[in-house]
């Protein structure tokens, strides 16, 4: 074989056995990954559209969206309620639909409603709940489940017994009982008062902790905003950003500062014109917009100072950042 | 093959009649008992035997095929409906579990309590009336392969059934009529020629038939031509249910 030849073919082995590695990498870091998936119902409704993504080993990956955008469509595909139109989904590597037992194995589901067997009792639901996921039976994992979520001293109630907020916590004892590396949590403190909201997030930390990968969907942006590690947003059928939610923060949380001032002004006077200042409250406040770019050119140093110059004096100042919320709304109403 | 699944589905099915004893056996017994009372005591005594076997011995293996079907049914139809009906339903979808072992599982409860109910009821019947059973491997087998059969039949109209009133309509209007005519309290020999014609197209009347040669060594069809027929409606409903499964029909959108 010709020298340069010689060396072109093992260039090529060396590409192809790193691109090969960089391929199980990505396996390996995504544990979910959907690609071109669609769903039209019978009804000729389009619940989703050429969705793409990918969820990572171990984060907490909040799906936002308004009600109706394709939420619990895509968990049901994923979890084998629904038959995708097109499109193909990988749990931890594995076909949802033609290595169902692998994935699903794989995977627990608290659905949105709350769906219980009203005459069986909380220990014998969550124990029916891991033989049908295919594991032997294990009581004493099953008492540290039900212990972890308060729920031992209720293990002999019937479910028609208990409260809502009890009902969601079975429910998510029924879905952990299989040891699941994927938990799928869709709307988890919809209905729930706001103490055992705070009681959920701690169980769904500790979950992450203990490596389990967690999936939520909300509509309560605060509840993404506290836990989520990344964060996509679906709007009609179509994810429209999936970002990290500190940089998602970061790009979009605009943040102001608010002066309140000695004097009120009639209008802002001129040389103050470049840094985008507004008055409010009759005059009595000037409001300075401002992302983390100005805070990194010392925007606020610079709009004091010139304040300072121009004798504009202000007795009080605060700070605030525009929340997930606002950000949500006003990335979904572009898109209307 | 996951057998935990499968044990998990029959175990609970089990609880579940475990619960409602009084739906699933006292009921049952009680009216068959009235039965007995009514047509062994009351009127059997005034009537001619058939065959050489007493009215009151002769009606046992009717009663028992009556309840054994409409037990069957409603056993299995319930059981599945209900969990689409609440909406457990999911769990069971979402779960590494196979089609066969969900079948596995739902029928194979709903089949083993029917044939306990139909071995309760034949054991009231032996308080009121003298029993033999000439051929106790035919009459099991019998009994099994009605059981699974209408077990699956039952399966079938659960998943098909949106509301609690289609579960009810396929047992009252269909199974109910054809079981009382379909030779339960009489030999179809009993009827005029052309009757005798058009029962042959009942499909109880081959159960019937077969399951009381089993008891009694006489039968109205032969007893290939009942287990063969017996043997055509299971692989019925066991390709109606595969359709159900590839297709996901009532089940997934």
């Amino acid at each position: 074989m010709l020298p340069h030849a010689e060396i072109w073919v093992r260039c090529c082995i060396n590409l192809a056995e790193t691109s090969f590695a960089s391929a199980n990498i990505g396996i390996m870091q995504n544990i979910i990954s959907v690609a071109n998936l669609s769903k039209v119902y019978a009804s000729g409704f389009e619940a989703l559209k050429d969705v793409n993504l990918d969820i990572r080993r171990g984060e907490i990956f909040a799906l936002l969206g308004p009600n109706g955008a394709g939420k619990t469509t895509l968990i049901s595909i994923i979890c084998g309620l629904v038959n995708p139109s097109t499109g193909r989904v990988l749990a931890d590597g594995h076909d949802v639909v033609t290595e169902y037992r692998a994935a699903r194995s794989r995977i627990g589901l608290v659905p949105q409603e709350l769906t219980t067997d009203a005459f069986e009792t909380v220990l014998a639901t969550v124990t029916f709940s891991r033989g049908l996921f295919g594991k032997p039976p294990n009581p004493a994992h099953i008492e540290k489940i039900l212990r972890e979520l308060s729920l031992w001293d209720k293990k002999d109630s019937r479910l028609r017994t208990l409260s809502g907020g009890m009902k969601r916590r079975v429910m998510i004892a029924k879905a952990l009982s299989h040891e699941p590396e994927i938990l799928f949590l869709d709307e988890p403190t919809a209905g729930v008062d706001v103490e055992l909201r705070r009681d959920m997030w701690e169980v769904v930390r500790q979950l992450r902790e203990s490596g389990v990968t967690i999936i939520l969907t909300t509509h309560y942006i605060e509840e993404a905003e506290e836990m989520a590690d990344r964060i996509g947003v679906i709007h009609r059928g179509r994810i429209i950003l999936v970002e990290e939610k500190a940089e998602l923060m970061r790009k979009l949380g605009k943040k102001q500062l608010t002066l309140q001032l000695l004097e009120p002004l009639a209008a802002i006077p001129d040389g103050l014109d470049a840094y985008g200042l507004q008055l409010g409250d009759e005059g009595n406040e000037l409001v300075y917009s401002y992302d983390d770019a100005d805070v990194e050119q010392k925007g606020i140093a610079d709009v004091l100072r010139a304040l300072g110059a121009a004798g504009i004096h202000f007795k009080d100042l605060q700070t605030s950042q525009r929340s997930l919320e606002e950000i949500f709304v006003s990335l979904v109403s572009e898109r209307s | 093959m996951n057998l935990y699944a499968m044990r998990a589905i029959y175990l609970f099915e089990m609880a579940r009649a475990g619960r409602t004893v009084l739906q699933s056996i006292v009921a049952p017994v009680l009216s068959t008992t009235l039965y007995f009372i009514v047509f062994g005591a009351a009127i059997g005594s005034r009537m001619q035997e058939i065959d050489g076997v007493s009215f009151g011995s002769f009606i046992v293996p009717g009663l028992i095929m009556l309840s054994l079907l409409t037990q069957s049914i409603s056993n299995a139809s319930f059981g599945i409906y209900f969990p689409k009906f609440t909406g457990t339903i999911y769990e069971v979808l979402s779960a590494p579990v196979s089609p066969l072992e969900i079948v596995v599982g739902y029928v194979g409860a709903a089949a083993t309590k029917s044939i306990i109910l139909a071995l309760i009821i034949l054991a009231t019947a032996g308080l009121f009336v003298p029993i033999e059973i000439q051929h106790p491997f035919w009459m099991l087998l019998f009994l099994v392969l009605t059981a699974v059969t209408f077990s699956l039949f039952g399966f079938i109209i659960g998943i098909w059934a949106d509301g609690f009133e289609k579960l009810q309509l396929v047992p009252l209007l269909i199974v109910t009529p054809l079981t009382f005519l379909g030779g339960s309290f009489y030999s179809i020999s009993m009827l005029p020629p052309v009757w005798q014609k058009v029962a042959l197209l009942n499909p109880v009347v081959y159960l019937v038939s077969g399951f009381r040669w089993s008891f009694f060594g006489t039968a109205d069809v032969h007893l290939g031509v009942s287990l063969a027929m017996t043997l055509v409606f299971l692989i019925a409903c066991l390709g109606a249910t595969i359709w159900i499964f590839r297709t996901g029909y009532r089940l997934k959108n």
